[in-house]
């Protein structure tokens, strides 16, 4: 099947002529262009420029909650600022960034592919964001949509319609961009391995791309069905969810959350695979557990389509269905168990360098697993009942997205910034982002558990006012987290623009995307890549390095 | 700067298939994995309508559409609807075989047939419409069944799309032949798909 | 000093379960719990929160460790020991969370029966005969799934399900008609009068019957750890022993348009003598004066009041109305001075006020 990629490039001659093996000239950027790499660090930059607009939005929204009282902004802003700022996060910055950005970039450099399989349709899918999130964004300019990001009906029905037919038409236009990405992936991965490479020897990166992918391809198409029932309710008049009409509000719950929970995995699943690649390296050391990663990461994309209405443990769902949801998720916890564990024990003995990518890693486990852990907490039913809808839900799922998928997307930007740009990026400011956002995150997110037990529901302009100190708390910890990505910014393009320049393998890293050059080659290498079995075969020879490049361990003290 | 950047795209575009159906042998190419990306495409679409699907039965099922509200369905139009779909999969199957042998008359003769079917169905969906006693708005049941069938009629017509253009594209002699008719597989497997929908909709809107 | 390595781990082990054991049972996290039921759920949130901390501890512990002890040291540049995995571990880690994740699942599933949980899903299968009257107004669902001719009754569809009684209770004490809508809470009670505040009295079964008016509700009480989704066309149950007096919050849970945040009332629970005074007093005023129904009901300008008179049901007349708007402030008064328990900050966020 891929007798053709085996072939010597050099014997390829493309009517391009000589650009064709060089790089591209910055202005590439801006067009509609094919190449994989390029529409990686497209979806990253763009998706990077939305997360400071979300960041922006989530400011806002605790800056109202800083005092009890609604005096800030109107209550009706303040519901269009969460609801933006929640729809902006996940479908404009972590979806778009973990499977758009890194998957682009790194599919084909992991499986020894010249592209993606349909690089067209890849551009296609890219091009769709921009237009998406600039409408929702723009939406302030009319009238944004103010019912939450799941947008429950019948309130979504009643309140702001303009700025929610503006949100369904963004989050289908966002829901095709990922379905084409999804495409795009399931048949690279599946189908574009070079010759040789197993299965069981791709990089766990690939492993939970394709697990990501499954989610997509069978859960988004739901979501849109949902939207299209609901622009019609909308529209038309019809009543599918409105019981003003005889309509079902709660099958709009089910369908919407039948993607929206494993679009938590979509979320998730890529940022394991980029900790499963980037703690090996920085800590010299062979994952542990390689297949129990792998399938663990098909196991819980099963796993995460048969549990979605947890989300709904108050909504009226009989009670034998809450019980089996309850069942379905806490069995959640032992794959994604599975591979904290593995993750710890790839740490223990190993020989680690505590740079930058590394301690995002680090900070990224640390912060998952109290995602995790109240993550069970919140499964089971008696004790939802009581939390479901407060402060609770939102230091939980803050802890699992931003905790996880964040903390996981910056420690790969490090990582593979090298690669992207061929530059390095500078390591004390790297550490100050670090520390700032790890201070920062906990103090807003952490104090948010007791809120939600103490009884602050969530998605409110004003509160009790016993709450209102440790709002503060969390208000400060929000601005620390805004100033947070200062260093970063200034960090990356300074790097971009003037770093030191990088080899092709500065982590001393044996994955297949460190053997060529950095930035690599239009067609990734300029002749055929090696074949790499086990790209994990750190210290296998005791006490020898496993490539002999340069010293990857003294990278990150070189001074800019 | 428009003109450059189209060039290098070019340069990018001869990685994929494409390429390999228009014969530029001078560049390095994997093999066609359009039909396995389509297939996994027919996936996500199927799951908008098993998503559709779901939601209706929970309509009818545990929620909100009383048995009285269900309007009694004329059977006899989309029964023949149903076998016109049915037998146009049929006629559009041998054309697969018959590329395979480079026999592009047969390919035009198949897929004319189906399409013809085709355009009846579509029709005949309008007619159905024409003579319903109910609109889009009187009931939750209404309005469902006028989401599936529209949806799927939609579907149709992209198949029918599909079809058109091969039967357009296959008057220049040799644009498919038995090693390169990607747009040949594609119609007939997006048609395949839109008549398997067709039946389990028939059995959920109309039977049951 | 030379420590084998088994004996740390063996200390450390002992310091984590003694840690994760000690903030497990003093967190005090949660409110007061003022429900027969609400302890069961402390409890569990306790066990849950023990077995986290543990874990946690357990991760970052190791974490922390790994980055200290098994930090590559300058000018090292050779890599860790192969270690591919250790399947006899990996097992252990599997077993583990599976074995523990079924316990509280189980756990879970106790607490969750104890409740009420299970009962919607039982109901007419129950010894329970509610009056006719009740079970009318209730809307509770006390009929065939199917009717005769093999369809589904229609009045089954409507119900939806929620916390019901605990195994083996009788009837209901106390019933209560609970209405949902922007942004207030209607409380309707069978001895025919309406209140913006729920009475209950101390240690009676009391059983909440809800419907929404407009769009989707919570009602919530943290106090209690209960909360039901409200909506409009179905109804909802919750039900409960409250056992502690005492005045609580009653919270909306579900994002409802922009005055949610204001969306509060409380529940008041009574001694028995206390409740059986109010409820002669609130009878009394209704029968004396219609009006008196809005006594406890929030203040409001025209416009929120027309969905609360809709939801009433009622024939107020349009002067009636105005009076009722002219003499929102001072009625208010006079209910704040009726309770002297509430919280004054809490009725700064009535709706009504905000509203103004």
């Amino acid at each position: 099947m891929t007798s053709a990629i085996t072939e010597n490039p050099g014997a390829a001659k493309p009517p391009s002529g000589p650009q064709h093996k060089g790089h591209h000239p910055w202005w590439i950027y801006f067009t509609f262009c094919t190449d994989h790499k390029v529409i990686g660090i497209q979806y990253l930059v763009t998706t990077f420029i939305f997360y400071l607009i979300g960041g922006a939005l989530a400011t806002a929204v605790r800056a109202e909650l800083a005092t009890p009282a609604s005096d800030l902004v109107s209550r009706e802003l303040y519901n269009q600022l969460f609801t933006v700022h929640a729809t902006v996060m996940i479908f404009l910055w972590i979806v778009p960034a973990g499977t758009g950005a890194f998957a682009n970039f790194l599919l084909p450099l992991q499986l020894g592919a010249r592209d993606m399989a349909f690089p067209k349709l890849n551009a296609v899918a890219f091009w769709m964001v921009p237009p998406a999130g600039l409408m929702l964004i723009g939406s302030f300019l009319i009238e944004a949509p103010g019912s939450g990001w799941t947008s429950y009906p019948p309130l979504s029905l009643t309140n702001n319609q303009t700025g929610e037919l503006i949100w369904i038409l963004s989050v289908l236009l966002l829901g095709t961009s990922s379905i084409l990405g999804a495409v795009n992936f399931g048949t690279t991965i599946i189908k574009m391995r070079m010759p040789g490479l197993k299965f069981n020897q791709m990089p766990l990166f690939c492993w939970s791309m394709l697990a990501a992918s499954a989610l997509v391809l069978i859960s988004t198409p739901v979501l849109a069905g949902a939207l299209i029932l609901l622009s019609f309710d909308l529209i038309v008049g019809t009543n599918f969810f409105n019981p003003a009409g005889g309509g079902e509000p709660v099958v709009y719950q089910h369908m919407f959350w039948f993607y929206s929970h494993p679009a938590v995995y979509i979320m998730i699943l890529p940022v394991f695979g980029m900790i499963s690649e980037i703690l090996p390296v920085h800590a010299r050391k062979p994952i542990f557990g390689y297949l129990a990663i792998a399938y663990s990461s098909l196991t819980i994309s099963f796993l995460g389509l048969i549990v979605w209405a947890h989300h709904m443990f108050t909504s009226g769902t009989p009670s034998w269905l809450r019980m089996f949801f309850m069942v379905a998720t806490m069995i959640i916890a032992v794959p994604t168990g599975i591979k904290v564990f593995s993750w710890v024990a790839t740490l223990w003995g190993g020989k680690i360098s505590l740079n930058s990518a590394m301690l995002f890693a680090m900070g990224f486990l640390s912060m998952f697993v109290i995602g995790g852990l109240s993550g069970v907490m919140v499964a089971s039913v008696p004790f939802d009942i009581h939390v479901h809808d407060t402060y609770f839900i939102v230091a939980h799922l803050h802890y699992v997205l931003f905790g996880g998928s964040v903390f996981g997307l910056y420690a790969g930007i490090y990582h593979w910034f090298p690669k992207m740009t061929g530059r390095m990026m500078n390591e004390t400011w790297g550490r100050l982002h670090f520390v700032l956002t790890l201070v920062g995150f906990n103090l807003c997110f952490m104090p948010m558990h007791w809120l939600g037990l103490q009884g602050m529901p969530r998605r409110v302009a004003e509160y009790d006012p016993q709450f209102a100190t440790v709002n503060l708390v969390c208000s400060i910890g929000s601005f620390l987290l805004a100033i947070s990505t200062l260093p970063f910014l200034y960090n990356a393009i300074h790097a971009w623009i003037a770093g030191p320049k990088a080899s092709g393998n500065p982590w001393n890293a044996l994955g297949l995307e460190w053997q060529t050059t950095s930035p690599p080659p239009i067609e990734n290498w300029e002749g055929d890549p090696p074949l790499i079995e086990d790209s994990y075969a750190y210290g296998s020879k005791p006490g020898k390095k496993s490539v002999t490049a340069l010293k990857g361990s003294d990278l990150w003290k070189t001074p800019v | 700067m428009q003109g450059s950047t189209v060039d290098t795209s070019e340069s990018q575009v001869l990685v994929t298939a494409e390429s390999q159906a228009h014969g530029h042998d001078d560049h390095e190419e994997h093999p066609d994995f359009r039909i396995f990306g389509m297939i996994l495409f027919l996936i996500a679409e199927g799951m908008i309508f098993l998503g559709l699907f779901a939601a209706y039965l929970t309509f009818r099922s545990v929620n909100a559409i009383p048995a009285d509200q269900i309007p009694e369905r004329e059977l006899l139009l989309p029964g023949i609807n149903t076998i016109l779909l049915v037998a146009s999969s049929f006629l559009i199957h041998p054309a697969e075989d018959a590329i395979k042998e480079n026999d592009v008359k047969a390919v035009r003769k198949w897929f004319g047939l189906a399409a013809v079917l085709g355009v009846i169905f579509i029709f005949g969906q309008g007619y159905e419409y024409s003579q319903l006693t109910f609109g889009l708005r009187d009931s939750l049941f209404a309005s469902t069944f006028y989401i599936l069938t529209g949806f799927h009629g939609l579907h149709v017509m992209l198949g029918l799309g599909a079809i058109f253009a091969v039967l357009w594209r296959s008057r220049e002699p040799g644009h498919y032949s038995a090693e390169s008719h990607f747009g040949i597989a594609a119609a007939e497997l997006y048609w395949h798909f839109v008549d398997v929908v067709w039946i389990v909709l028939f059995l959920l809107l109309y039977l049951l | 000093m030379d420590i084998p390595v088994t004996i740390l781990t063996l200390l450390a082990g002992i310091a984590i379960t003694l840690v994760s054991l000690w903030f497990g049972l003093n967190n005090n996290l949660l409110p007061l719990a003022a429900t027969n039921t609400a302890a069961d759920v402390d409890t569990l949130f306790n066990v849950m929160l023990t077995i986290s901390i543990g874990l946690f501890l357990l991760v970052q512990g190791l974490i922390v460790i790994s980055a200290i002890k098994f930090r590559r040291q300058p000018g090292d540049e050779s890599d860790g020991p192969p270690i591919h995995g250790n399947i006899p571990l990996e097992i252990l880690w599997t077993a583990i969370p599976a074995v523990l994740v079924m316990g509280i699942s189980v756990y879970s599933f106790d607490i969750y029966n104890q409740m009420g949980g299970l009962d919607p899903m039982n109901h007419g299968g129950h010894s329970m005969e509610p009056q006719a009257q009740v079970a009318m107004a209730s809307g509770s669902f006390e009929g065939p799934m199917l009717l005769a001719d093999g369809t589904v009754n229609p009045e089954y569809k409507k119900y939806a399900a929620g916390v019901g009684a605990a195994p083996g209770a009788a009837a209901p004490d106390v019933t209560v008609n609970v209405k949902g809508l922007q942004y207030a809470w209607l409380f309707n009670y069978p001895e025919g009068f309406i209140s913006g505040e729920l009475h209950v009295p101390v240690n009676k079964d009391v059983q909440l019957d809800m419907e929404g008016q407009d769009v989707l509700h919570a009602f919530w009480v943290p106090e209690f750890r209960l909360k039901q989704d409200v909506i409009p066309g179905k109804n909802t149950q919750l039900r409960f022993t409250p056992n502690k007096a005492g005045t609580y919050p009653i919270v909306c849970a579900e994002l409802c348009g922009p005055y949610h945040g204001a969306m509060r009332s409380q529940v008041i629970v009574h001694d028995e003598a206390d409740y059986d005074a109010w409820m002669q007093t609130q009878i009394a005023a209704a029968n004396v004066e219609g009006k008196a129904i809005a006594m406890a009901l929030p203040t409001s300008n025209g416009n929120l009041l027309d969905p609360i008179v809709q939801a009433m049901d009622m024939d107020i007349r349009a002067e009636e109305l105005a009076q009722l708007q002219a003499s929102g402030h001072e009625q208010m008064d006079h209910s704040l001075m009726d309770h002297g328990s509430m919280d004054h900050s809490l009725m700064n966020h009535d709706p009504a006020m905000a509203l103004n």
